[in-house]
């Protein structure tokens, strides 16, 4: 550019104004690509975070400081955010400015053939073959016009003086690349705008639409939190449990949702989850009915992942599945109180109810039920070493003041070690793993001997029972026969069995070690008084475990076989397990009747054509700008005073000069030869 | 001057380009189109009409990948022959260990093992010519980059029927789990690089390209041999769809180009520092090296684009929308976005050299953390947490 142009170029922005300096702005490069790298960069928050998840989760995650900073800056949603949404629209707005005020001039440009083109700018360029040739002009011009067809150009010839230049130009389509690709940005970007949940953002911000926090039904949903049918974009999930229906879908808005009505009615009547041999699941599918007022016929189709079903510009998907409201037939044993008989209890999946446990009264929230659980098996190699075992339920006890703790209960004995336990996971917050007590099954593979032996040792009266056989037979062990002893050493053993059961072996040996040294009992008898004290508690133990077992008769624990020895072992880790469990009860899982539902999402996307529309122009405006590549080639033709004529041959490409040069030289060459073969047929002609 | 005009002509051709391919080009077209007509009679029950077209267009796309580069029709060649011959000595999986053709040689494991032993030999090969200067070693480096990547293909092919040797209703095309993917980007990378290698004339990159290939052969190892992850699972059911089919190549042609144009990059900054020298070694001048990065730049592009489309329309069926902007899919986007602004950068600002170069090792570095990264740190539909 030289000076004079640029200060044009200046006056006239000055006399544009600001309206035409924005514009100036808005369509620069720097800015489109500051622009390409911030999205770029702003994308990333929404990926290292994760997205709409419940705000409670948000809170416990940062603290309530950094939610309410991270609310509002819209990060549980970054790709609504408002400030998102403004730097996409300003890229956009940047491709549309660039758009229109480029495809103007490249449309023209791929209908001009540059055919004033003077032979001293050719000279200039450095992609040139010159020849002088015997031939007649007319004759170069046909042979120069021939190699350009040949080479993909078209052309254009005009006489300049005496002189004539053919003007040639090939892949011209690739400024239409050019005008595709950016275009297919804007148009992806409106289809997309029509799709997404701006307009639901707005209503709620303007307070036209209230967003629902409360688990209530559907039928107890204000009409302000409700959407009636259009034909405007959503998506949406609803569970439907087995054999039930829904005319509805929920949209997540926040940290809630709004209710959309559906025209039509989807009634599911089974979802199933077909397996592998190998025991993976292979498909996800339910069966459903579709009815609407204008179907004489419902629609009978099984939707599975990746068939979903499309009914009048709704798709419906197969999302996710969950409990349906099995039913569960329990079992209550209760660990704290005075009445520790257990009882039955039914109840239902995702409902909750009071439960009692003597007089105080808890709500008892069942949450989920698996039918199946498919774990590792402890000496697992590969992936495949894997086992079924069984059902399991989790559930929620909250106390009256409120608290909460969580559990989960598998249905059948787990083997662990060779052994067989029942397991009880619980855990104070969803954010915590579940920590696993073991319960000894007995070998009728339930757990009543142990819960027996647990109960027993609670109940004053029996531990008292219990504690005064196991004193006694340790005196007569010892060669002891003063009766009047045996309350005081059943005592001893009571407390111990408490401490044992509040703490663990290894505090009890502890407390009998700092009570001797309390009674200042010489070193001499502490080892006698130790083995003494210890005996007295396994004998209680052992009495109140015999009863627990139903008096059959073993007199020692020596008497018992191996696995009978194990299960004792087990019980009494159990028991100082226990207080750590801290539950009010401990609920057995005796029978189930599974009832599932299935998750589908339920979608209208009528920007759904415009952005595909979008993807075709994208594709091949991509593949026309990277592989067509546009270019000019000029031949100058000047006749010689003694006959002949000069021929200059030039081209260009600005894109791609290495690759061109190969092309141009390909193509001279071919000009060159066809010269030389004409010249020496014309001379073999005259002679 | 004495020669005739006949043989003037020779200079120039005047056939078409239909003309100008030779009996073999045809020979090799018809043989197999011959052999995908049987296929997708024999295949048919497992086959739906998607997949059917799916079957003819990679056909369509192989003539046309021949066609225009030569040695695509040996290689392809050589890959289906052995793989056949592997199909016929396998009869079930237990083959596999009786006969000796697959025990060491054709079976998935070994084919794949043989691939990950070649490619690392032959970046030493081809870095060995580069320090000794021997035109001859760094033809031995093409020859093992070509069997490398013909042992990996096998090995794909062959784990393909191995998957339904299992049990046909587990049979599906390899590409569907970190381990296979890593297999198909040794292959795209190894054989986009043998194109770019003949187009330019140049084997001095073969040893860098090699580093990436090296590096993704390491972590298929670790992966095997820590993880187990060589072995076939059933697919979830949120893959099973034939998209997946066109998805996961079309993104892995996108990646090795992408890979390859960070290599060169790397090449490009090593050679700046001591220019002479390097030129000296038979390397490309500056200018040719940028041109790599770019057209590989642009083919990955334009590939990566189709595939992130393909994810979108598949993601339309499969999750209910086409875009939910799931880590990966936004990932995908910062991708893309950012090979967009260095393709703005080389033509509107005109940038070169150093910088784009710098820029092409960064851009793969965010690739890549799009390609594992996500799979590995972030949750989202991709990683299938929810079905
Ligand atoms: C998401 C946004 C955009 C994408 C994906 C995109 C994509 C592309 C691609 C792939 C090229 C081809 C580069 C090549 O030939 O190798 C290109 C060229 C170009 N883009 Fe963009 N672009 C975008 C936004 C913009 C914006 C906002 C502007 C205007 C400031 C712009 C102006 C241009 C220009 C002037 C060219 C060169 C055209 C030529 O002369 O061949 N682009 N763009």
């Amino acid at each position: 550019m030289n000076t004079t142009a640029q200060d044009q170029s200046v006056a006239r922005r000055r006399s544009k104004g600001t309206a035409a300096v924005l514009v100036q702005f808005l369509g620069s490069m720097n800015l489109a690509i500051t622009l390409l790298v911030v999205v770029c960069i702003a994308s990333v928050i929404g990926t290292v975070l994760q997205q709409n998840q419940p705000y409670p989760d948000y809170l416990l995650k940062f603290g309530p400081y950094w939610f309410q900073v991270f609310e509002q800056l819209g990060l549980y949603d970054v790709y609504s955010a408002g400030w998102y949404l403004f730097i996409l629209a300003f890229l956009v707005v940047s491709t549309s400015v660039c758009l229109t005020r480029n495809s103007p001039g490249m449309l023209r440009e791929m209908n001009k053939f540059r055919e004033h083109q003077q032979e001293r700018s050719l000279r200039a360029f450095s992609n040139r073959r010159e020849w002088t040739s015997a031939l007649q002009m007319a004759e170069v011009e046909q042979l120069a016009a021939r190699t350009f067809q040949r080479h993909g150009y078209r052309y254009r010839g005009k006489n300049h003086g005496e002189a004539r230049l053919l003007a040639g130009m090939a892949g011209r389509s690739n400024r239409l690349g050019y005008i595709f690709t950016h275009l297919s940005i804007v148009v992806i970007c409106v289809g997309g705008l029509i799709d997404g949940n701006l307009l639901l953002k707005f209503r709620e911000w303007t307070g036209d639409l209230v967003v629902e926090t409360r688990n209530i039904p559907v039928s107890q949903i204000d009409t302000s939190s409700r959407l009636p049918v259009t034909r405007a974009a959503f998506r949406g999930n609803v569970n439907i449990p087995e054999g039930r229906s829904a005319g509805v879908v929920f949209l997540n808005l926040k940290d809630g949702y709004v209710v959309q009505d559906l025209p039509f009615r989807l009634h599911v009547e089974e979802f199933r989850v077909e397996h592998y041999d190998t025991g993976e699941p292979s498909s996800f599918e339910s069966d459903v009915v579709l009815t609407a007022p204008e179907l004489d016929e419902p629609i009978h189709q099984t939707i599975r992942v990746n068939h979903p079903l499309i009914y009048d510009g709704y798709a419906i998907y197969q999302a996710s599945f969950g409990d349906g409201g099995s039913q569960l037939a329990l079992t209550a044993w209760p660990l704290t109180g005075e009445d520790r008989r257990p009882f039955e209890l039914d109840g239902e999946v995702l409902q909750s109810q009071p439960l009692e446990i003597n007089g105080r009264e808890y709500q008892l929230e069942l949450e989920d039920f698996q039918p199946m659980n498919v774990r590792p098996i402890p000496e697992a190699v590969t992936r495949r070493d894997v086992r079924n075992v069984g059902p399991s339920f989790t559930y929620r006890l909250r106390s009256p003041t409120g608290e909460a703790r969580e559990y989960e209960n598998y249905m059948l004995p787990v083997e662990v070690e060779g052994r067989q336990f029942f397991l009880s996971g619980v855990r104070g917050s969803p954010a915590d793993d579940f920590r696993y007590l073991h319960l000894p099954a007995d070998e009728r593979g339930r757990p009543d001997t142990f819960m027996r032996f647990y109960t027993l040792l609670s109940n004053p009266d029996e531990l008292r029972a219990a504690s005064e056989r196991g004193a006694q037979q340790t005196m007569s062990d010892f060669g002891l026969e003063d009766s009047q002893l045996v309350p005081q050493v059943a005592q001893t053993a009571r407390e111990l069995v408490r401490r044992l059961m509040e703490e663990d072996f290894p505090s009890v040996m502890a407390y009998l070690e700092a009570s001797m040294d309390e009674r200042q009992v010489p070193s001499e008898r502490r080892e006698v008084l130790m083995t003494f004290s210890r005996l007295t508690l396994e004998r209680t133990l052992w009495e109140a475990y015999q009863e627990a077992r139903d008096g059959t008769d073993v007199r020692t624990v020596s008497d018992l076989d191996e696995q009978g020895q194990q299960f004792f072992r087990d019980a009494l880790a159990a028991l100082s397990a226990m207080d750590q469990y801290a539950a009010p009860v401990f609920l057995q899982l005796r029978d189930f009747q599974h009832r599932q539902s299935t998750g589908l999402m339920i979608a209208r996307a009528p920007g759904q054509n415009i952005v595909y529309l979008g993807f075709a122009l994208l594709t091949i405006g991509i593949f026309l700008m990277f592989y067509v590549s546009h270019r000019r080639a000029w031949c100058w033709m000047r006749p010689l005073a003694g006959g002949g004529c000069q021929v200059l041959v030039a081209g260009a490409n600005t894109r791609d000069p290495i690759g061109f040069q190969r092309r141009f030289q390909a193509m001279t060459d071919e000009l060159d030869a066809r010269l030389k073969a004409a010249e020496e047929s014309a001379r073999r002609k005259q002679d | 001057m004495s020669t005739t005009p006949e043989s003037l002509t020779e200079h120039f051709d005047e056939r078409g380009f239909f003309q100008r391919l030779s009996w073999f080009d045809w020979l090799w077209a018809g043989t197999f189109l011959l052999g995908t007509l049987y296929a997708s009679y024999y295949f048919a029950p497992w086959m739906d009409r998607y997949e059917q077209g799916i079957l003819y267009i990679s056909y369509l796309t192989l003539v046309w990948v021949g066609w225009l580069w030569k040695p695509a029709r040996m290689f392809s060649v050589v890959v289906a022959a052995l793989t056949l011959f592997a199909i016929w000595q396998y009869p079930d999986l237990a083959a596999a260990e009786r006969n000796f053709f697959l025990n060491y040689l054709l079976s998935s494991q070994s084919a794949i093992m043989w691939m990950c032993a070649l490619f690392p030999a032959a970046m030493v090969v081809y870095f060995a010519g580069l320090a000794a200067r021997s035109e001859y070693t760094q033809k031995v480096g093409s020859a093992l980059t070509w069997t490398a990547s013909a042992a990996g293909f096998i090995g794909l092919l062959v784990r393909w029927w191995e998957s339904y040797l299992i049990s046909p209703e587990i049979g599906r095309i390899p590409v569907t789990n970190l381990y296979e993917v890593f297999v198909l980007f040794a292959i795209t990378t190894g054989l986009i690089y043998l194109y770019y290698e003949q187009r330019y004339r140049t084997r001095a990159l073969g040893g860098f390209v090699g580093l990436i290939i090296t590096a993704s052969v390491v972590f298929l190892l670790w992966y095997h041999f820590d993880r187990q992850a060589h072995e076939i699972d059933p697919l979830i059911p949120a893959l099973q769809s034939w998209w997946m089919k066109i998805h996961v190549p079309t993104n892995f042609v996108g990646y090795g180009a992408f890979a390859i144009a960070a290599m060169v990059g790397l090449a490009y900054l090593v050679q700046s520092r001591n220019p002479e020298r390097w030129r000296q070694r038979g390397f490309p001048s500056a200018e040719a090296m940028d041109d790599i990065m770019y057209r590989t730049i642009a083919l990955g592009f334009a590939f990566f684009t189709i595939a992130t489309i393909l994810g979108a329309l598949w993601a339309a069926e499969a999750w209910g929308g086409y875009w939910s902007w799931d880590p990966k899919e936004t990932w995908a986007l910062i991708v893309w976005l950012n090979y967009a602004a260095w393709l703005h950068l080389r033509f509107t600002k005109g940038w070169r050299g150093a910088p784009m170069a710098w820029w092409a090792i960064v851009g793969l570095l965010v690739t890549t953390f799009a390609f594992l990264g996500v799979n590995i740190f972030l949750s989202g539909l991709h990683s299938y947490g929810e079905l």
